[in-house]
């Protein structure tokens, strides 16, 4: 007998989904914000001359991009508390876990960006007698920025679904509805459907905008 | 004007330059007078571009002393004492480059105005109109409002010496600026260095165009192995060489 798709029971629990989409959006762009932050100031760590913060930079970009987010997610929420004989609550484990996964992402990003930028450009801007930092402010940054625009859109997206993963730390995000609603209405194809689909929905205009940056850089250089 | 009544701009002295075990420049003495137009030819890897780039620190000399107007230049940005720091001896020496580096997030006008607005702090009005001025001089009026990719390589060339004249340096350094262009756009950028040095430009000019450095170059340096190998007025460094190394040198460009 084929399947009878009824989606009107999970859709009774709309205001879940809709809570759910919410804290999937707080959790993406917060972790965004802040792992950017953390991205520059570990890319700027590693490009520095001294050999004490460019090792530094590095150990945290491997330990972060070597081990699953879930693992993180854990050792944070479980096994750090433990080190420090301190209750961390889930909302703060998976801020902190997803912004410290991102930053390691999004410092390589950034540090491959300003890499690619021609020597060529550092040494007009020297030659105009900028110090250091305006080279990199002025003429460097404003440059990679464009070249990485289309990486990082595309990294940012897989932040966006990689936030369902604090749904086994208890955090109430899309992912976690879908269990919840599945298990008010033991409809676990029609509830994990929707919930696809919501991500989709969302993330399917992104990876467009980023396919149409590429392409107009292509164009423009 | 005989050149050894001007005091030099630039003094060079045991200028050496190496890369780990590679001597690049072994030992350079060398004066740049005021409204002098110094031409420097070699071989290729005979160290020109390496010695033009060590006179504004590009390249960081490994021995040796480099003085602008008397002062010692140090390898720090900031001058200090009566020395003078990179910094400093940029906003006085200018330079161009064989492959433009004009900046491709700003239009022409934006180029040239970028080092007197961000580094000298001069106001952009005073900038920009200076900025038209340069660019009525290099013929490039009509492109002010352009970015680079939209020129050729010969107005790119020139809007990059317009970027560097902007900063109104005392001296400028030119590195092979005409080797990347395509044969019929030299000219144009050849012209334009030819004005520079009748209105009295101090230059260090490193070329592989023999015609012009005769022309245009009131003394000529050939660089070889490293070292200055011959040095006098273009009649005489040109038109009569006297090593045999210089003479196989310039029988490859028939000048």
């Amino acid at each position: 007998m084929p399947y009878k798709w009824d989606f009107s029971a999970v859709l009774q629990y709309w205001d879940l989904f809709a809570w759910g989409l919410w804290l999937t959006f707080a959790y993406t762009l917060g972790s965004i914000v802040v792992g950017v932050v953390i991205g520059m100031i570990i890319c700027f760590g590693r490009l520095s001359r001294f050999p004490v913060i460019s090792g530094l930079s590095r150990a945290y970009q491997e330990v972060f991009r070597c081990t699953p987010l879930l693992v993180q997610l854990m050792w944070f929420y479980y096994a750090l508390p433990l080190l420090l004989g301190i209750t961390i609550e889930n909302y703060v484990a998976a801020m902190l876990t997803l912004s410290l996964y991102a930053g390691s992402f999004y410092s390589e990003i950034f540090r491959g960006g300003i890499l690619s930028i021609d020597k060529g450009q550092t040494e007009a801007a020297k030659a105009i007698a900028m110090s250091d930092r305006q080279v990199m402010w002025r003429i460097v940054i404003p440059q990679a920025f464009k070249r990485v625009l289309p990486s990082f859109i595309n990294q940012s997206v897989i932040q966006f679904k990689n936030t369902s993963l604090i749904s086994v730390i208890s955090v109430g995000e899309l992912a976690y509805m879908a269990a919840v609603v599945n298990g008010q209405t033991y409809r676990p194809l029609e509830a994990f459907t929707v919930v696809a689909l919501l991500y989709f929905v969302v993330l399917f205009p992104m990876t467009q905008a980023a396919d149409y940056v590429e392409h107009r850089m292509r164009v423009s250089d | 004007m005989p050149l050894t009544d001007v005091e030099p701009v630039l003094t060079v002295r045991g200028l050496e330059k190496s890369y780990n075990k590679l001597r690049v420049i072994k030992g350079v003495d060398l004066d740049l007078h005021r409204g002098e137009v110094l031409a420097i030819i070699g071989p290729s890897g005979s160290g020109k571009s390496t010695l033009i780039r060590c006179l504004n620190l590009l390249e960081v000399p490994t021995a040796g002393e480099i003085a602008y107007n008397g002062r010692r230049v140090e390898n720090r940005f900031q001058s200090r004492g009566g020395n003078i720091g990179c910094g400093e001896l940029r906003r006085h020496v200018g330079m161009v480059f064989q492959h433009f580096n004009l900046f491709p997030h700003k239009t022409v006008m934006q180029n040239i105005c970028e080092g007197p607005v961000a580094v000298l702090k001069e106001p952009r009005e005073e900038v920009e109109a200076r900025a038209l001025e340069l660019l009525g001089k290099v013929g490039l009026l009509d492109k002010r409002d352009a970015y680079p990719n939209h020129l050729s390589g010969g107005q790119k060339q020139r809007v990059a010496i317009a970027r560097a004249l902007a900063m109104r340096p005392d001296v400028l350094l030119l590195d092979e600026v005409t080797s990347a262009l395509d044969p019929e756009l030299v000219g144009e950028v050849l012209q334009v260095i030819r004005l520079l040095a009748h209105d009295g430009m101090t230059m260090a000019i490193v070329t592989h165009e023999m015609a012009f450095a005769a022309d245009v170059a009131d003394r000529v340096a050939f660089i070889d192995g490293g070292v200055i190998a011959e040095l006098g007025t273009a009649e005489s460094v040109i038109r009569n060489p006297a090593s045999e190394r210089l003479q196989a040198f310039l029988g490859r460009f028939n000048a």
